[in-house]
């Protein structure tokens, strides 16, 4: 008994996933709706002001990514890892250090093209060390073993001024500036954000696909029979631990860019769980979850201040909004928002295989 | 104890030094060349008093979430949201009953109530999916958490410790010889020591409960095997009622003890819930034993850690839970 199996539990949608895996041969091409959201996000500067831009649609793009990141993991892993905002926020540190900031004593004033480089191959590696700690035990322990790591660098940064500078972290990180163009300003920012977003997007969906992602795939659904297949099942989750490291450190330097700045508070347990729950609303059976995922928590987060004090509540209970509203999409929905809109469109179909069944072996 | 010798010679060395050492440490008067290297004897002591202490608090949270995890295999993450609310029941009761013995019943019994419900309520109906009930105890957490902090607010709260357990004792342990040949003794707080024989003797109870009682022996069965056991006749849904609910009381119970030790503030949730993911990391799933070996280790790490290389206290913590993931993945004292 594992958490493989309750993970392909979860995973399974009313669609068989072998029928969608024929479906997408090379994904989205001849989906209308793909090509329209794609045109929306490429105009988005002239639809959307400043705000919008940054704040909503870059913030959700970053966080998505990161989100992806954990679905990868997750979706196709069965290893639901909690330190994927950790590797982000190891990263985005990186880039601090390495990079140029206001705390002259801890950066080292590399030109960005060179920190960069640098803080990803170290995240990467932070993250397989993670990684391959988290393999050595099976299922529900990975959420343990990955939170406490989580957990410990959140402290960690905390308590070391050496070269996390403390509580009060790393302030005014230089952002690249070439060929004329200040690449922190809106609009460029927001293209180099769709451009990483949507690289992670197509490198997470082509994987999927790939002798790589299906081998991870046959490793979650029954490790014993990969294994006596010849697969290396170890080698292949920690594997899939340095790909998902390296997609959640891009979104660490796009974040550290969009903000300028890194603090522990940025790579706090709840900011952890936060992206486990943009993963799980947004559903893990498929890379476009987690965007939506994150579309859905960064307007909650946004406008629900607004909207509870509109309607006569105290606007402070966001966080109790989006628990209660996590609860309800783990006990209604093992799919998420994209399970419950593919119930929807589907509702015709007898539901012979709702989630939540009985448990075979695993 | 020496067929562990015979079959780890090596091991059983190491462990004997280990603890010659660190006796001669704890006896012994410092040499000045010792106290010129490492510090004063009292501070070393005194980091080793609350290191073993704090292990009392940590294996009250643990002992908790390890035999929850052993019996129905559920991660609770709102353990430590069931620490905290067991600390602002108990502050609640003794600020307004001016009672100590009486917030620790009290916590509880209110804790123990939230376990039960959550078990019929919620744990009941996913019964075997790990993983959504790990998810569910993640949302459940959150929302604990905001109701907390909506209830009481950000600010610190401290639970009075009453009078006749108010000041330092005299330990027969000599921290230096003042110039006129006169021993100076260890000054320690009483009621961190009550607390700790406290909590040995709860972890005691629980070790006689689990192996000496048929109810124990019930539970027993069911951490091996679940479904064999149910299916021999025993309402299992009762020992699971029934486990949660000392689990989540014992959550409590340490909620009150944290909040006379230190102090009650939103995160300690979060703090509590890491220490005793580690302590079960480090101890071994599901095992008593194990919970306490662990939480006395990783009470000692973090608090000699914290006297002697402050700013990486953490980092040993963690470090000896990535030993013992590389060495022994199951834990110290997990059978497997």
């Amino acid at each position: 008994m594992s958490v493989t199996h309750d993970a392909r539990i979860q995973v399974r949608s009313p669609a068989s996933s072998a029928q969608r895996r024929v479906a997408r041969g090379w994904p989205d091409l001849n989906n209308p709706a793909a090509w329209i959201v794609a045109v929306i996000l490429l105009i988005m500067p002239l639809i959307a002001n400043g705000f919008f831009l940054i704040e909503i649609f870059a913030t959700t793009l970053m966080l998505g990514t990161i989100a992806l990141s954990l679905m990868f993991l997750a979706g196709y892993g069965g290893m639901v890892s909690l330190m994927q905002l950790t590797i982000a926020g190891f990263c985005a540190y990186m880039v601090a250090v390495f990079g140029v900031s206001g705390n002259a004593n801890i950066s080292l004033g590399w030109p960005w093209w060179l920190a960069v480089p640098m803080a990803l191959t170290l995240a990467t590696i932070f993250g397989t060390l993670g990684g391959a700690l988290a393999v050595r035990t099976e299922g529900i322990y990975t959420i343990m073993i990955t939170l406490a790591i989580g957990a410990a660098f959140y402290y960690f940064t905390n308590q070391n001024w050496a070269i996390f500078n403390g509580h009060t972290g790393i302030n005014n990180v230089a952002t690249p500036h070439f060929w004329g163009v200040d690449w922190r300003s809106d609009i460029p920012f927001y293209y180099v954000v769709l451009a990483v977003a949507a690289l992670c997007y197509f490198a997470v969906d082509y994987i999927s696909c790939a002798p790589f992602g299906l081998a991870l795939q046959g490793v979650r659904d029954n490790p014993r029979r990969m294994a006596a297949l010849g697969f290396n099942v170890n080698a292949h989750r920690v594997a899939a631990y340095a790909v998902a490291s390296f997609i959640a450190g891009l979104a660490g330097v796009l974040q550290v860019w969009n903000y300028r700045q890194i603090s522990p508070g940025s790579v706090s347990v709840g900011a952890c769980i936060d992206i486990l729950i943009i993963a799980i609303v947004g559903g893990i059976t498929r890379p476009i979850g987690p965007y939506i995922g994150a579309l859905v928590f960064v307007l909650l987060r946004t406008f629900a201040l607004d909207f509870l004090v509109k309607i006569g509540l105290d606007g402070n209970r966001f966080r109790l909004l989006i628990g209660l509203g996590f609860l309800a999409i783990v006990f209604w929905s093992s799919d998420g928002v994209i399970g419950l809109w593919q119930r929807w469109r589907q509702s015709h179909r007898p539901q012979s295989d709702r989630p939540g069944g009985g448990r075979g072996h695993g | 104890m020496t067929r562990f010798i015979e079959r780890h010679p090596a091991w059983a060395l190491i462990i004997i030094i280990a603890v010659a050492v660190s006796l001669w440490l704890i006896f012994a008067v410092w040499p000045p060349g010792l106290e010129d290297a490492i510090g004063r004897k009292r501070v070393f002591l005194n980091a080793l008093f609350n290191g073993i202490t704090l292990g009392g608090l940590y294996f009250l949270v643990a002992s908790g979430f390890t035999l929850i995890f052993g019996l129905m295999r559920n991660v609770n993450l709102a353990h430590g949201s069931l620490y905290l609310f067991g600390g602002y029941v108990g502050y609640a009761i003794s600020a307004s009953t001016g009672s100590w013995i009486l917030a620790f019943i009290v916590a509880f019994i209110l804790t123990a109530l939230v376990g039960v419900l959550l078990q019929v309520l919620v744990f009941r109906r996913m019964e075997g999916q790990d993983l959504r009930q790990t998810m569910v105890t993640i949302g459940l957490s959150i929302v604990f958490a905001d109701l907390m902090l909506w209830a009481c607010g950000g600010d610190f709260y401290q639970i009075q410790t009453p009078n006749w357990l108010i000041g330092p004792i005299e330990l027969p342990l000599i921290t230096a010889v003042k110039s006129s040949g006169e021993p100076v003794y260890l000054r320690y707080p009483l009621v961190r020591l009550v607390i700790f024989l406290a909590s040995v003797i709860i972890g005691i109870a629980m070790w006689l409960a689990l192996n000496r009682t048929r109810i124990g022996m019930i539970i027993r069965a069911g951490v091996d095997d679940r479904d064999i056991l149910a299916a021999t006749g025993v309402r299992i849904q009762i020992v699971f009622v029934l486990v949660f609910a000392l689990g989540a009381g014992l959550a409590g119970i340490a909620g009150v003890v944290g909040g006379t030790f230190q102090s009650l503030s939103p995160g300690e949730d979060i703090r509590f819930l890491l220490a005793s993911l580690v302590v079960v990391i480090v101890g071994g799933m599901g095992s008593i034993p194990g919970a306490a070996l662990g939480a006395l280790i990783i009470g000692l790490a973090e608090q000699l850690g914290s006297v002697y290389i402050p700013t990486y206290a953490i980092v040993v913590t963690f470090l000896i839970m990535v030993l013992v993931l590389a060495l022994r993945p199951q834990g110290l004292l997990a059978r497997r």
